[in-house]
């Protein structure tokens, strides 16, 4: 095997193209192309939330506000004002930008449990906006979203969407990946390490971590947007605290730091909910003890977990 | 003071006692472990129910609430010894996911358990609202602020007076160095969460013939006893008492004199604005890293 196919950039970014490329043969018919479009959007969030927990350190516990603020942003844009959808989602993932720049320069000097309720407490804002702003938003009933137009041509669909998707997929994981190698991703992980060390070599540690935040923001933001079009339907429920908790746990799932392990936890706990569909009832009990056996008995994650125990020549 | 402004400042106090109590358990829990435990508004919920069943099945009210803490207490004594002391990592992140994960678990077990509805409990002492210099207040509000001193002025005794106390305290401030002078920090841990899940569910109960309860009333009462924590100072006990009341007034202010919708967006809000100018909270400690 060529030595360039072994790293995690160029072998993973393949791996993931060719099962990407072949998972529509196990895919029977609209409802699993439908799950599979689900994971892909929430890949995209969990990738950019994963830079900011697991290379730079920072939990967030209100990316679903940046999440329904991009949903919204794109849906009332398009829907009240007549925007075209993908002015409308370039307009809303701008916004949320420029929003977790503003507030994140604040913000990120807190630490630990005081970052973690901020985020929270920001997200919890946006979501309450959101649902008693019915004159925009349709309130707590949600509202319906047109569809995405490119060029003209409405993209319809579960099989179009699925392709649209799955390359948007490749370029968040391609974007992650160039990032974390880059000199910006190597001052994160310095952060993650020790903040007073990484400003002792020299590294501005406010800036990079709002960088990273702002980064992530858009993200879920875009993610969101996209989310609204593909569904044709949003409800305040996409902005409030559980989905930010569901996306958390997908990147913790997957691994901390690690790219394909945020992939890898949206596409368990996206499908898990599914399969858990058949117990009704007990649905919440089993997702919350899945949740709590990965985290005893897996605290790195899964695919780390994974890699350590295969990888060639690592012993531990 | 006109009867108006006192009726919000009554209203804010009561809810505000409530914040306080689930704020203690956030924090006594904090302090012994470093952890976050979003179940604690499950134990709430949990005590809540237990209470409302109990009645239902016959028991006289003092029995019930009795019985009830101590079940709870029992949930968090196992949420402990079943998963948080199992924990290797030392990770904030791992175990803020793990409790996470043991409160949507108790939320599904209470909706199989019990049901999706509201539930009522009757008030202790009946409901004829008491009139206070132009405003009125019921009963149960006197209850909950009333028994919130209580067990403000017995914990205060507890940490302060006793040698267990002392011991959990010495814990928090250094772990450590609490092991070397023979204190058990297994033990502590136990102890915290058991008394966390107490304080949890006297909550649900002094606050269940106001508000109602329900399996998911959890959610947003830990999310508040969370916030209200912070506010004060992670791991300060007269912090938490402080950052509760302060967010029980805000939220009756707000609701009162700009937007019931908006009360918790005001509340939340203030919130972040204490933290990015007093990041420690109004009572926490500085705390310093080390390289």
């Amino acid at each position: 095997m060529p030595a360039a196919l072994r790293t995690a950039r160029t072998g993973g970014m393949l791996a993931l193209a060719v099962v990407i490329a072949l998972l529509p043969l196990a895919l029977a018919n609209n409802y699993f192309y439908d799950v599979a479009v689900l994971v892909g959007l929430n890949a995209i969030v969990c990738i950019g939330l994963n830079l900011l927990i697991g290379y730079a350190g920072q939990i967030s516990l209100g990316h679903a506000g940046f999440f329904g603020l991009g949903a919204y942003g794109s849906a009332i844009l398009t829907a009240r004002y007549g925007w075209p959808p993908l002015a409308s989602l370039a307009a809303a993932t701008a916004g949320v930008a420029l929003l977790a720049w503003l507030v994140g320069r604040p913000i990120l000097r807190l630490r630990g449990h005081y970052l973690a309720m901020a985020t929270l407490g920001l997200g919890v804002i946006i979501a309450i906006v959101i649902s008693n702003e019915d004159q925009l938003t349709g309130g707590p009933d949600g509202m319906s979203v047109p569809p995405l137009a490119l060029f003209g041509h409405a993209l319809t669909g579960e099989k179009a969407w699925y392709w649209v998707v799955g390359a948007l997929l490749l370029l968040a994981v391609w974007l992650a990946l160039n990032l974390v190698e880059s000199p910006g991703g190597r001052a994160l992980r310095a952060l993650h390490g020790s903040e007073t060390a990484a400003e002792v070599v020299g590294i501005d540690s406010v800036r990079q971590k709002v960088m990273v935040f702002v980064l992530s923001a858009v993200f879920a933001a875009f993610a969101g947007g996209l989310t609204a079009y593909y569904s044709g339907f949003i409800t305040p429920g996409r902005a409030n605290f559980l989905h930010s908790i569901e996306l958390v746990t997908m990147v913790v799932f997957g691994g901390l730091a690690s790219t394909f392990g945020a992939v890898v936890g949206a596409a368990v706990l996206t499908t898990l909910p599914q399969l858990l569909a058949v117990l009704k009832d007990y649905e919440m009990v089993v997702f919350g003890a899945v949740m709590m056996l990965t985290m005893i008995f897996m605290p790195k994650g899964f695919v780390p977990t994974l890699t350590a125990r295969f990888a060639p020549g690592e012993r531990k | 003071m006109s009867p108006q402004l006192l009726q919000y400042l009554l209203s804010g106090l009561t809810v505000g006692a409530i914040y306080a109590l689930v704020a203690l358990g956030f924090s006594i829990i904090y302090n012994a472990s470093n952890v976050i435990n979003f179940a604690q508004g499950e134990f709430v919920m949990i005590g809540g129910m237990t209470t409302v069943s109990l009645i239902a099945a016959g028991l006289p009210l003092a029995l019930a609430a009795l019985l009830a803490i101590a079940a709870t207490t029992l949930v968090g004594l196992a949420l402990e010894k079943l998963a948080v002391e199992r924990v290797r990592s030392e990770s904030v992140v791992t175990l803020i996911i793990i409790t996470i994960g043991a409160s949507i678990l108790l939320r599904g077990l209470a909706s199989l358990v019990w049901d999706k509805n509201l539930h009522a409990l009757p008030a202790f002492s009946g409901e004829r609202p008491i009139a206070l210099g132009g405003a009125t207040i019921v009963p149960q509000s006197l209850w909950v602020v009333g028994v919130t001193l209580v067990v403000v002025a017995a914990l205060w005794w507890f940490f302060n007076r006793t040698l267990h106390g002392k011991a959990m305290l010495a814990t928090s401030h250094n772990r450590l160095a609490a092991q070397l002078v023979g204190i058990s920090v297994r033990r502590v841990l136990l102890v915290s969460f058991g008394l966390s899940a107490a304080l949890g569910a006297l909550a649900g109960i002094l606050i269940a013939p106001i508000t109602f309860t329900a399996w998911d009333v959890g959610v947003m009462l830990g999310l508040k006893g969370f916030a209200a924590a912070v506010l004060g100072g992670l791991g300060s006990g007269p912090g938490a008492v402080i950052g509760g009341l302060a967010l029980g007034l805000l939220e009756a202010l707000s609701a009162g004199y700009v937007s019931s919708a908006y009360k918790d967006v005001i509340a939340f809000g203030i919130m972040l604005a204490v933290l990015v100018l007093m990041p420690g909270g109004l009572l926490g400690r500085r705390s310093v890293e080390r390289v």
